[in-house]
């Protein structure tokens, strides 16, 4: 008995082993970007991102420049946290809507549309990509943040989702609401809304983090300047200008702050979002 | 009379799904319908050329290229990105570990990056400079430093790395998810037939998680076809020496939106939709997915 524990023991200690190398490697790159956010900019145009730690040339500089220079960061960011909000809560609001109509109906047509929604989960947005560009500058609807988020927001993954979500709910529940008198429209915004709260969650993190990493589609769409996203503002900064290195890496860094707080406070979430659809395939 | 219709439990269904209706018209079919119109025409001169845009396709040296790099990339990252995030997510299942939670938050960290973020640190650690992190651990182990991201299969390499760094993390959660729906049981009656912890691996996890693995395949090829923006940010845009980071939708890019050759690149696009398709298909097919769905 006492060698299975010490056996165990052992097994214990390699696996501990094992992940912390991991999580070293993976927390690396953050550490490195972290720390070049103390180095003059010029540190990384010459070296690059690297492990030396000559504390002698760290300031605040940066934070410094970050704060109160005179550029275009907190525009991006405002833009990119209008865009967000904006997007979560109207693709939610239309994809649980419309999952809803999945998931408590049987009507002619529904398998068809579903199978619809299952294709369009395995059609990337490239092949879509330039006949929507052609199409959104002939409706006139270039360089607005309704041409970047109004393709998406009867979102196919998300629709699946509460579709699945909502299978759940014991048919008993809506005949009780019909029988009281409300409407079907009201049936679901009184009685099935509440109970979608762990489902909204999971999906606004998912929807919010897609939205503020989003880069490819507003690249396309977006031409004036003060109109630019994060992301797309960040990558304005790599032609080595002036501050523009000084502000990319304190930049960088700062975006992940954003996405990184609500994960610590709603990391259960997260984890359900990202995982909802591999278990059941 | 219409409030009765619209109120009325027959129509109410087609009431809530119509805003996917109209999107994946609008948004979906209308493209889709219109790119391949448009890939039998040249654009500019706004006339019909028939198939010469996929003919020229076809001898097209530089799109071989590019997709040759796609199902390269692709292919790595499956190998990279299912066997090891199984594994790791099985021996932080384990009763043994001690402190998984924490080590999954830490692996998820990446997956909260954008592509933009993620590809400029890559960028600045595999820099040329002796003085830059990849090179520093060259001058460490005594060699001379090499500059990264000029060669074909170093920057293969950290465009795969960038791959696992963002999803390892990811693909241990699914798998996590995948491994506790397996009952207990299972691996209590393997142990005391006397099963060891590798053959229960092969015989029990790897099997009931094949749902998990379905996915996760299913994600990763449609991942790897369309990857672009990795490349696009390492390379500090579209164009790597020797066309080594170009793939299909770089390539879609490059025709589209840098060359205005917009006939051109919707065949790339179709192109596309179809090789995603096949592959998916033929991965259904093997992994036995239509099998279980007819039963």
């Amino acid at each position: 008995m006492n060698s299975v524990k010490k056996k165990n023991k052992a097994a214990t200690i390699a696996m501990v082993i094992l992940f912390s190398c991991l999580a070293i490697l993976i927390i690396l790159p953050v550490y490195v970007l972290f720390t070049a956010s103390f180095k003059p900019g010029g540190d990384l145009l010459q070296y690059g991102l690297n492990l030396n730690l000559n504390l002698s040339r760290w300031s605040l500089d940066n934070y410094n420049l970050l704060f109160f220079g005179k550029h275009d960061y907190w525009i991006w960011f405002m833009n990119s946290i209008l865009l967000t909000v904006v997007t979560v809560i109207a693709t939610l609001l239309i994809s649980a809507f419309v999952g809803y109509g999945f998931a408590a109906y049987e009507f002619k047509g529904r398998n068809v549309l579903f199978v619809i929604v299952l294709i369009i989960l395995s059609i990337p947005l490239e092949v879509v990509m330039l006949p929507l560009y052609k199409q959104m500058s002939t409706w006139k609807m270039m360089d607005s943040y309704a041409a970047i988020m109004l393709p998406f927001v009867a979102h196919a993954s998300t629709i699946f989702f509460f579709r699945q979500y909502l299978l759940g709910i014991p048919k008993s529940l809506l005949e009780a609401g019909r029988i009281d008198g409300a409407t079907e429209y009201g049936i679901f915004f009184k009685l099935v809304f509440p109970i979608m709260k762990p489902a909204f969650a999971a999906m606004a993190i998912l929807n919010g983090m897609n939205a503020w990493n989003n880069y490819l589609w507003p690249l396309l769409v977006i031409r004036s300047a003060d109109k630019y996203t994060l992301t797309l503002g960040l990558n304005t900064l790599i032609n080595p200008y002036g501050d523009n290195y000084s502000l990319l890496v304190v930049g960088s860094f700062f975006s992940i702050i954003p996405i990184f707080v609500l994960f610590i406070c709603f990391q259960k979430y997260f984890i359900e979002g990202m995982t909802a659809g591999a278990v059941k395939g | 009379m219409l409030k009765k219709f619209f109120y009325s439990q027959k129509i109410a269904p087609y009431v809530f799904v119509l805003p996917f209706v109209i999107t994946v018209l609008l948004f979906w079919i209308a493209p889709i319908s219109n790119g391949v119109l448009l890939s039998f025409q040249d654009v500019l001169k706004d006339e019909w050329v028939g198939t010469k845009n996929y003919t020229r396709l076809l001898s097209d040296k530089i799109f071989l290229k590019a997709i040759l790099n796609s199902l390269k990339y692709m292919l790595g990252t499956l190998v990279l990105l299912i066997p090891f995030p199984m594994l790791f997510a099985s021996l932080l299942n384990s009763k043994l570990m001690v402190k998984a939670d924490f080590f999954k938050s830490i692996y998820f960290l990446p997956a909260l990056t954008s592509v933009v973020v993620a590809g400029t640190i890559f960028r600045l650690m595999f820099g040329e400079a002796s003085g830059s992190l990849a090179n520093q651990v060259l001058l460490a182990i005594g060699q001379s430093p090499i500059k990264w991201l000029k060669g074909p299969w170093t920057s293969y390499a950290i465009l795969l790395l960038i791959a696992c760094w963002r999803w390892t993390g990811v693909n241990i959660l699914y798998f996590l998810a995948g491994l506790q729906s397996i009952p207990t049981e299972l691996y209590e009656a393997a142990s005391i037939d006397g099963a060891s912890k590798w053959q229960q691996f092969k015989n029990i996890s790897m099997p009931l998680v094949k749902p998990t693995t379905v996915y996760v395949l299913t994600i990763s090829i449609y991942a790897g076809l369309s990857m672009f923006l990795e490349s696009y940010m390492v390379f500090k845009g579209n164009n790597s020496p020797n066309n080594i980071g170009l793939t299909i939708v770089g390539y879609l890019y490059r025709q589209g939106i840098e060359k205005r050759a917009m006939g051109y690149a919707c065949a790339v696009g179709i192109v596309l939709l179809l090789c995603v398709m096949i592959v998916n298909l033929i991965q259904l097919k093997v992994t036995g997915t239509f099998d279980k769905e007819e039963k």
